[in-house]
């Protein structure tokens, strides 16, 4: 395996395994997650049912989608705040398109054109004028949101073909899986590829390590920059159009605050905000758990604003404790080289 | 080699979580829940766990409703719970209903953040056995048992024509503040006030009716303007929360002060100063704390099987007595309630 990333390669293979899932991200969220969900369902009453599954994924299904692109933007070391405010663009061009008469199918095309043309002007941004991504994101967190409510007003539109409302919360037959799943998956399946076996993929991880050095090796920085913005934007339109229906409701409103849950939960998931390091399982076993812990503590009868500190103090802790063993290791290996301080254990 | 075998290993720990999460749904799972555990009629008979669902938390209004339930709910000895979203967004509150159904309570009482948005997870918890009940804001009459409609628009309109005309003496010339001109609600009850006017006080007129959109500096202004334009005024109606405490305002420090009557839709809390040094006498809105009371009384009533939502139906609500189910399965609260200063000092909303 020949990555650019080899000279931080932590080697994994003279650790004994218990050391290994302490030290590794991915294992430490996915053990915990193995052992949420085991103690929800022996002590939380109501967790362990059929149905809890299904609403589980409905509530996660937009962060879970666009936590993917959002991964990769956040290896190449940039930021997206923008797509919570797509999702409720994304969802308002749909409804409006919708109520003007326009069959649903050209109304959410529609919006997946928006959410590409907004995920452009962001890499244009970004690339072209060279802008800091966290100052241009913030701004269109702010333009995308303002002609979402600006578009609709306070109103909402709630006629939609009943097909597809019906469709966007369908359970895959004997089971209580709801059919977003799929897409999901498939994206998944997608992002994963491009991540780990093609040099494009690889190129994302030099860029989060040294831009410089990515372009020696023959990386399009920019390029690469700016189809992953553009992915960011069209995946976060299609899970506006996911949310519009499962609520059966186009809203200017809709998905306020999304953009930090996606964030809070990729850098759960182990990607550091520096850029460099991260992994899909990750992520999605981190949007799982939050997930399933809001899910859990609701059950029990917390309240939002206790389950919101929950889960920041979780996110505080596993950052803290990444940075506090990545440090460690730096004093035992003590000719270690002078790497930048990221959220890893570096050698 | 190790990265790649630690990649795969890593895709396998997540499937085998997802396993994990999804064994919950290859059984029939029905869980370690008591609660009647949703098998059988509706819920399982009695079941008096009765959960609140404003339509977010920390709202004083809300709050009051909510006390109001729970005074009901433990008179009748029942189980009282309150959840809610911090914002007032439909999808907010679809999570919270869903976790109701999920644990298989007796009722749930909510107040709308949308009127269609929610209505698939209703009716998914009513599927369940769950009763719902909403107050406030209706949902669409499908997705719901019963609605406890806080006051109808003919007692709306007549509560704040027969203030005015007691505070002005049955006779003179009166405006109205409205909110904006396309208000559904607004220009239903101004056509209704113009209505009972016309038919009782044949001595008032209405001489002009002005929009201050809902906005405080606009409703102050058009105050102002209003009292230039007709020196004549006696009395002013703003069936808007936002109006009467800008005009009210206006009014504590002009010269019109005491000499025009102001009444209309207010909140307490809004409303204190103003009555307290005499520019208001006295304004309308409904009890919440009464609202919140019939909303769980109606809901335990669905949950013994006493009522179904049928018109005509009738149950008891405690300190507040008997009331029957209307069209729709709506019940009403009753007349508007007035505030004055009197009372006010009891309320905090």
């Amino acid at each position: 395996m020949t990555t650019t990333a080899s000279t931080r390669v932590i080697r994994d293979y003279d650790r004994s395994l218990w050391r290994r899932i302490i030290v590794n991200r991915e294992f430490a969220i996915i053990a915990l997650l193995v052992l949420v969900v085991i103690v929800a369902t022996v002590s939380i009453r109501g967790f362990a049912q059929p149905i809890t599954v299904n609403y589980l994924l409905l509530d996660v299904a937009p962060i879970l989608l666009i936590a993917l692109p959002m991964t990769l933007v956040m290896i190449t070391g940039e930021i997206d705040l923008s797509v919570g405010s797509m999702v409720g663009l994304a969802s308002v061009v749909t409804g409006v398109l919708t109520e003007a008469g326009a069959p649903f199918e050209v109304a959410a095309l529609a919006a997946l054109t928006v959410g590409v043309v907004g995920g452009a002007f962001n890499g244009f941004l970004v690339t072209v004028v060279g802008l800091p991504s966290l100052a241009v994101t913030i701004g269109t967190l702010a333009l995308f949101r303002g002609l979402a409510v600006g578009l609709l007003g306070t109103t909402a539109v709630t006629d939609f073909p009943e097909t597809w409302t019906a469709l966007a919360k369908a359970k895959i037959a004997g089971t209580t899986i709801p059919y977003i799943v799929i897409p999901f998956l498939i994206l998944l399946a997608v992002f994963a590829v491009v991540l780990h076996f093609t040099p494009f993929g690889r190129g994302i991880y030099a860029i989060g390590l040294s831009k410089d050095a990515a372009r020696f090796s023959g990386v399009d920085v920019e390029r690469t920059k700016f189809i992953l913005f553009v992915l960011s934007g069209v995946v976060a339109a299609f899970a506006g159009i996911f949310y519009t229906l499962r609520f059966g409701s186009a809203r200017g409103d809709n998905a306020t605050g999304l953009e930090l849950q996606v964030i809070a939960a990729v850098v759960l998931g182990g990607v550091s905000v520096f850029g460099g390091r991260g992994h899909l399982h990750g992520v999605v076993a981190a949007v799982l758990l939050i997930g399933v812990l809001g899910s859990g503590l609701r059950l029990a009868g917390v309240t939002s604003d206790v389950i919101n500190i929950i889960t920041g103090g979780l996110l505080i802790f596993s950052v803290v404790a990444a940075s506090v063993l990545a440090w460690a290791q730096r004093l035992r290996s003590k000719a270690g080289p002078p790497f930048r301080v990221a959220a890893s254990p570096a050698p | 080699m190790t990265f790649a075998r630690k990649r795969v290993a890593g895709f396998a720990a997540v499937a085998v979580a997802a396993a994990l999460v999804l064994t919950g749904c290859a059984d029939t799972g029905s869980g370690s829940g008591d609660a009647g555990s949703g098998s059988g009629d509706g819920g399982g008979s009695d079941n008096l766990s009765i959960t609140f669902l404003p339509k977010n938390l920390g709202n004083p209004y809300f709050d009051t409703s909510s006390e109001g339930g729970k005074t009901a709910v433990d008179e009748f000895g029942g189980t009282f719970a309150e959840v809610g979203p911090a914002e007032a967004t439909p999808d907010a509150q679809v999570s919270y209903i869903n976790t109701a159904t999920q644990q298989a309570v007796g009722a749930l009482v909510v107040s709308a953040n949308d009127p269609k948005a929610i209505c698939d997870a209703l009716n998914e918890a009513r599927d369940a056995g769950v009763k719902v009940v909403t107050f406030d804001s209706d949902t669409n009459p499908e997705c719901r048992d019963v609605f406890i409609n806080q006051a109808d628009s003919e007692g709306i309109a007549k509560v704040q024509v027969d203030q005015v005309a007691e505070q002005i003496g049955g006779a003179g010339e009166i405006a109205v503040l409205s909110a904006s001109a396309n208000a559904t609600n607004q220009n239903a009850w101004i056509e209704l006030m113009k209505e009972y006017v016309a038919s009782e006080y044949p001595d008032i007129t209405i001489v002009e009716t002005v929009y201050g959109d809902d906005d405080d500096q606009t409703s102050f202004d058009k105050t102002a303007a209003l009292l230039q334009s007709h020196p004549e005024l006696k009395g002013i109606i703003s069936p808007t929360t936002v109006g009467i405490a800008a005009a009210a305002r206006y009014l504590s420090t002009s010269d019109y002060k005491g000499q025009v009557a102001l009444t209309g839709l207010g909140t307490p809390n809004q409303m204190r100063e103003y009555v307290e040094d005499g520019t208001v006498t006295s304004f309308a809105l409904w009890n919440p704390a009464d609202l919140g009371y019939l909303s769980a009384f109606a809901a335990k009533a669905l949950v013994e099987g006493e009522i179904t939502g049928e018109e005509g139906d009738t149950f008891e609500a405690g300190e507040l007595g008997e009331y029957t189910v209307g069209a729709d399965g709506v019940v009403l609260l009753g007349d508007p309630f007035v505030f004055d200063a009197d009372n006010i000092g009891e309320f905090d909303f």
